[in-house]
């Protein structure tokens, strides 16, 4: 494999037309004259995507997916990099276990692998965990999560908002009121009424995310809110940043996408936490993704074996895959409908997720000569029917199925390395 | 009709066809030898993942006096401990070649996920679904109030009559089915519960709605009064109690002497069952010769018999 090419004819940014030239894993001025060509005419040339809250499952549900098909997927997706979430068996509580995924993710390679560090220990929301332990590991973990789960003690919360200031860390919430979400199934509006699914109210989620940014803006901390789902939720993020509150939030392509409607088939391919909203959320969401007061898009990619999936609605694991179809949802979304411009993609796609992390000295980095290559070649043409047995994936709970999308990305590099590559490459770097 | 899954989307006209079905059904059911041979050869499954000694006995009578054969097929299995999969189960019955498959189960939407999950070709019967639907219950209580209430029946429905629904009515699947199945038929429906037994979202539903069992009836006249179960651990539960103690929902939600005395003298007593005397409805209401409870059972044979027939038999004829 040649370890220099350029990249023709890609418009940066899907702005400026201009080559890019790749020698040693490294953007260069030019490229030599036996350097692989790369035909771009037409794509978008973007910095490598960063998946702020992606589950591998590994170690513990290897069933369900593993770092390996895991990085192989977000590759698919146009991924340079993935925070891979801790509610694993064992638990990413520890060194030890976030040592051990960061390790796997750099031997696998297809995408640099950030651990997410518990902020409890077990996620039960009762002890914090060595945080400092996983700061100082090989893994260099600065975000900090019990995601499926809300750090619901607000001394807790406070504590660990604290306490990650001395790494420069940050507290990724999943905000959820525990009791007022007991046995919920979906959003608790029209259709749970009609449906007789017990209700996850909104404002079980604007709750928690009004206390966090307060108790952020308290204790001068970071906070994120992870998949933020309401208009409420919305509104409240939109107040914290007006008054100077360290806030960052995420939208999941799902909720930029699907409502509650979905649910009348009862089909749990459709069942997420937080649940799918309404079409005033979604559009809420929208709104707050192009005005910037979500600052990214996140996956929440949730592998679940099929047995999790294809059973009763209320016996039915949580969660949806994301990875393959994230880029192609927010360009059907956000792109194609003229809300927002390839360069906002690289921005809640690439720069600002890998800033969130902490990353940005390696990801998110411009298309300039000197910066790692990592990169993402999107065909915003390349419209594209989602067929769950093609997924690189090994779990098979995509809601997109049979669902067309208009763009995908064919080419992602990490590092000068291809690790995808569409079939219209084949042969390029043999 | 392939499948009954709910009212929800029943037209008028096929919920008039039923409870005529129903009618016929029941003046069979007067004669010397009640069976008819109409299912001969017909394979039916009562599948019940939930425990529900009256309707499944009910189904199986309805089944047995249409001579269809009955496989009574019990899969316990809570939310926690799923048990047998749904889909497992519909294979095992498809292999047996049952030709309608008659389910109860604890999880919302498993009669439509098993009627459209491809597992399994026969029609299916709802019994009761979560908190979602139980159609052929709501089939029975207006079959029930269309006798009392309207004169000469056949191919009627129940316009402009006010039934007045009582209870729980957010975790109530009975509830649900009503609510669709009467205002469709053209009866005024009343919902009486407090705010916390009523679902968030029931915006859209067709209904009148009452706090106090007082102030709907103060407010008109009703021809039918529809008492719901209240399931003990709603009362309790570590502080999440719907309501604050039996006594004050008794008070202002149970059917009494006294209320009884107010309802006018047509207004008949209804209840899907089994009945909490003392708690939603007092002994003298329960036993009032305004009650039809226990011919809302013998009723319910009828109108399952006239399901049967019309999901198994029907499409044969047509």
């Amino acid at each position: 494999m040649s370890d220099a090419f350029v990249i023709k004819g890609a418009s940066l940014y899907g702005d400026t037309v201009r080559d890019v030239a790749v020698v040693d894993g490294v953007i260069v001025e030019s490229a030599p004259a036996s350097a692989v060509v790369i035909d771009a005419d037409g794509l978008v040339l973007l910095p490598g995507l960063v998946d702020a809250h992606t589950h591998l499952r590994e170690p513990g549900r290897e069933d369900a997916e593993t770092i390996e098909t895991g990085s192989r997927a977000a590759a698919r997706g146009g991924y340079a990099a993935v925070y891979a979430m801790a509610n694993t068996n064992p638990v990413a509580d520890t060194a030890g276990v976030v040592e051990q995924v960061w390790s796997r993710g750099r031997e696998i390679g297809l995408v640099d692998v950030f651990p997410v560090g518990a902020v409890t220990v077990g996620l039960k929301g009762e002890h914090l965990s060595e945080m400092g332990a996983m700061a100082h590991s090989r893994a260099r973990v600065r975000c900090f999560s019990d995601d499926g789960v809300c750090v619901y003690d607000p001394v807790i919360m406070r504590r660990a908002l604290e306490y990650v200031k001395s790494f420069d860390g940050v507290v990724i919430q999943h905000a959820q009121d525990l009791r007022l979400t007991q046995g919920s199934q979906m959003h608790e509006g029209e259709v749970s009424a009609e449906l007789g699914l017990a209700g996850w109210p909104a404002v079980a989620e604007e709750s928690i995310v009004a206390r966090d940014v307060l108790l952020a803006g308290h204790v001068g901390s970071r906070v994120h809110v992870q998949h933020v789902s309401t208009a409420g939720s919305v509104d409240i993020i939109r107040w914290a940043k007006s008054r100077g509150i360290n806030v960052t939030a995420e939208a999941t392509p799902h909720h930029l996408l699907l409502t509650h409607e979905e649910a009348k088939t009862y089909n749990p391919l459709f069942k997420v936490n937080p649940p799918l909203r309404t079409s005033e959320d979604v559009e809420a969401l929208r709104d707050g993704l192009a005005d910037g007061t979500i600052d990214i898009v996140a996956t929440d990619h949730a592998p679940h074996a099929s047995e999790d999936k294809d059973c009763e609605w209320a016996a039915a694991s949580f969660g949806m895959l994301g990875l393959e179809t994230a880029l192609g949802v927010l360009q059907q979304v956000m792109v194609d409908s003229g809300r927002m411009t390839w360069r906002d993609v690289a921005r809640v796609m690439s720069e600002t997720p890998a800033r969130i992390g902490r990353v940005e000295d390696q990801h998110g980095r411009p298309l300039e000569p000197g910066e790692p290559a990592n990169l993402t070649l999107v065909d915003p043409k390349a419209a594209w029917t989602v067929e769950p047995a093609a997924l690189a994936s090994r779990a098979r709970n995509t809601p997109y199925a049979g669902r067309e999308l208009p763009g995908r990305a064919v080419a992602t590099f990490l590092r000068g390395v291809p690790t995808h590559l569409d079939t219209r490459f084949e042969g390029v770097f043999a | 009709m392939k499948h009954l899954l709910g009212t929800k989307d029943m037209t008028r006209e096929d919920a008039v066809l039923i409870l005529d079905t129903a009618a016929q059904m029941a003046a069979t059911q007067e004669r010397e030898i009640r069976k008819l041979p109409t299912l001969r050869g017909k394979t039916v499954v009562n599948l019940f993942f939930e425990d529900s000694t009256r309707t499944r006995i009910s189904f199986e009578a309805a089944a047995k006096r249409l001579s269809a054969d009955v496989i009574n097929f019990s899969a316990k299995g809570s939310s926690v401990s799923k048990g047998e999969s749904l889909k497992d189960t519909a294979l095992t019955l498809q292999a047996m070649g049952a030709d309608a498959v008659v389910v109860r189960h604890w999880a919302s939407g498993a009669a439509y996920q098993l009627a459209h999950g491809g597992w399994l070709h026969g029609s299916v019967l709802n019994a009761g679904d979560g908190t979602h639907e139980h159609p052929t219950q709501a089939l029975l209580d207006a079959f029930t109030a269309r006798k009392h209430l309207v004169g000469d029946p056949a191919g009627k429905g129940l316009d402009g009559l006010h039934i007045a629904i009582v209870g729980d009515v957010l975790h109530s699947r009975v509830a649900r089915s009503n609510v669709h199945l009467l205002t469709t038929l053209g009866a005024r429906v009343s919902l009486v519960a407090p705010p916390t037994l009523l679902p968030v979202g029931m915006g859209p539903w067709p209904v009148d709605v009452f706090h106090s069992l007082d102030d709907a009836l103060d407010a008109a006249d009703v021809d039918a009064v529809m008492m719901l179960r209240v399931q003990r651990e709603r009362m309790t539960g570590g502080g999440s109690a719907f309501f604050p103690s039996p006594e004050e929902y008794t008070r202002l939600f149970g059917l009494d002497g006294d209320r009884m005395a107010r309802l006018p003298e047509h207004t008949i007593v209804m209840h899907p069952g089994p009945m909490n005397r003392g708690l939603e409805i007092s002994a003298e209401a329960a036993d009032s010769p305004r009650s039809v409870i226990v011919e809302q059972v013998a009723n319910g044979v009828a109108v399952r018999m006239a399901a049967l027939y019309l999901l198994l038999a029907g499409e044969e004829q047509a």
